[in-house]
């Protein structure tokens, strides 16, 4: 049975546990319950800052259409990449993560606990967000308010995804929060919400075809302009969720059980 | 070369830990040099020595999570890090690695999930409450980890490496920063943890007084070990009273060793 590797073997790591991913969300939900204030700015300011949108456009509603369906998108991105940055890289270092992985904790287990504790979330801030700019900012949307919820909650998928990765490279909170301008804020110049990514100088259009917030923003306009699903619609819906997916194993990966 | 049982759960399995030309590389430096000592079944074993010396380093070999170690490595009759071992080793960093943002039932109760997910939650609370006993912590339960004194909040990850009744218990300077009474208390858990439950301890401390309370010691100097011994043993050896003066004096031997052998050069 026992042989003399210096090393384990590489560790077996059991497919998904039910029991121990949720209790993993459960227990990242009652950190957060001990943290109102936060939970009520993740709540709020998408809220907040959509009223400012209604009324900076108040003369141009079409505008707002626009910029307020994509809106919508980006900010679970947003919030849940800042939130999943942060509090992997405390996991990281505070010495838990090490605790954790030298018990019988599967790495698949962690990240899906956390993607399902803050894609709860993402649920009621994209439904909060959504509702009111449908039926009180009278936001005019063509397709069915649930595609708009689906897209936000993929986009919030991808945002936990990123934070997650990106806090592998972060030895600091201070270095963590500049990752948002560093991987967030150019896609927010080229997914089109500015100016439509066809009129960007070529290169630019064809780097905005590799980032996954085009196709977030993108997913939003057809709902905005489309009675129903469009096929554009579902390749826009796929592209976020792959991606989500495959940032989710990078983020896997940057998780070892031994370190140096 | 050691025979294992057959079965690893086997209590009457020979030592807890095995190890044979151990060593590990962090960066630029070499941190263990060719360790060779074993740690038996049942006993608290102290591993003493100056910080920097390597023993964080070395528990964290055992405990499987740390990188680049070469050599042989066995853990309760596995390779150090095995899956299979991670329900049977309780694990206490020196920073005391726990959740400020839970309370303290919350933390026992949500790694008492992890550690065993398909037990009753009776029988779970049971634990967590037999644990929080152990510690004295049980009027703290509901504080936030987060408002706790250092002390109260090792205790806290000192608990958690107590759920489920580990056979092995490796715990990296469990004493820092508690007062006598506590450090006592904690000592005594120690020693009915090892007379009643069977466990093995692996404790680390740089204070030498403690090395008097262990069963076996093994004495590590600049990613070296000095002596692997009993207390009594070592005393007698270097003609000494104290384990204190004991390894003082291994340490003089080791400097001149050091020296003549530079001069020889």
């Amino acid at each position: 049975m026992s042989t003399t590797t210096p090393t384990a073997p590489a560790a077996p790591t059991s497919a998904l546990n039910a029991a121990r991913t949720t209790a993993t969300a459960a227990r990242v939900l009652r950190q957060l319950r001990h943290d109102p204030r936060t939970i009520a700015l993740m709540i709020l300011i998408p809220c907040l800052m959509l009223i400012l949108l209604r009324y900076v456009f108040d003369a141009s509603p079409g505008t707002f259409d626009n910029i307020g369906a994509s809106l919508l998108g980006i900010f679970p991105l947003i919030t849940m990449f800042l939130v999943t940055s942060i509090a992997t890289l405390r996991e990281r270092t505070s010495g838990t993560l090490e605790r954790l992985l030298a018990m019988p904790l599967g790495k698949a287990d962690l990240i899906a606990g956390y993607a399902l504790a803050f894609g709860a979330l993402a649920v009621v801030q994209s439904a909060l967000a959504t509702g009111l700019a449908v039926w009180l900012l009278g936001l005019d949307v063509t397709g069915s308010p649930w595609l708009l919820l689906l897209v936000a909650l993929l986009d919030a998928l991808l945002g936990t995804a990123l934070g997650l990765f990106v806090s592998a490279f972060a030895a600091s909170e201070f270095q963590a929060v500049q990752f948002m301008p560093a991987v967030i804020f150019p896609q927010l110049l080229l997914c089109g919400l500015f100016t439509p990514r066809s009129d960007m100088h070529p290169v630019l259009t064809a780097v905005s075809d590799v980032l996954p917030m085009s196709y977030a923003v993108d997913g939003m306009n057809q709902v905005l302009h489309h009675t129903d699903m469009t096929a554009t619609f579902v390749r826009d819906v796929l592209i976020v969720a792959g991606c989500a997916v495959l940032v989710l194993a990078l983020g896997a990966a940057t998780l070892r059980r031994r370190t140096a | 070369m050691m025979n294992y049982a057959p079965d690893p759960l086997h209590p009457t399995a020979p030592d807890a830990v095995h190890a044979e030309d151990l060593t590990v590389v962090r960066g630029p430096r070499t941190v263990l040099h060719h360790l060779g000592f074993t740690v038996p079944r049942g006993q608290i074993t102290g591993l003493l020595g100056p910080s920097g010396c390597g023993k964080s380093t070395l528990m964290r070999s055992i405990v499987g999570t740390q990188a680049k170690v070469t050599g042989t490595l066995d853990v309760l009759g596995l390779p150090a890090g095995h899956p299979a071992l991670r329900s049977r080793i309780g694990y206490v960093t020196q920073a005391p690695s726990v959740y400020d943002d839970l309370t303290v039932r919350q933390n026992l109760d949500y790694f008492a999930a992890i550690l065993n997910p398909g037990r009753a939650t009776a029988e779970r609370r049971h634990d967590t409450e037999r644990v929080l006993a152990d510690v004295d912590l049980t009027s703290h339960a509901d504080a936030l980890a987060g408002n706790l004194s250092g002390g109260q909040r090792s205790r806290v990850s000192l608990a958690v490496a107590l759920l489920g009744t580990p056979e092995l218990l490796v715990l990296d300077e469990p004493t820092v920063g508690l007062d006598p009474v506590l450090r006592r208390d904690l000592w005594n858990l120690f020693h009915a943890l090892a007379a009643d439950r069977g466990a093995t301890l692996l404790v680390s401390s740089h204070v030498m007084d403690e090395a008097e309370r262990c069963h076996r010691l093994l004495l590590m100097r600049d990613g070296r070990i000095l002596a692997d011994d009993t207390p009594d043993a070592l005393r007698t050896r270097t003609g000494t009273d104290t384990v204190e003066a004991a390894f003082l004096h291994l340490v003089d031997e080791a400097v001149a060793a050091d020296r003549t052998k530079e001069t020889t050069r």
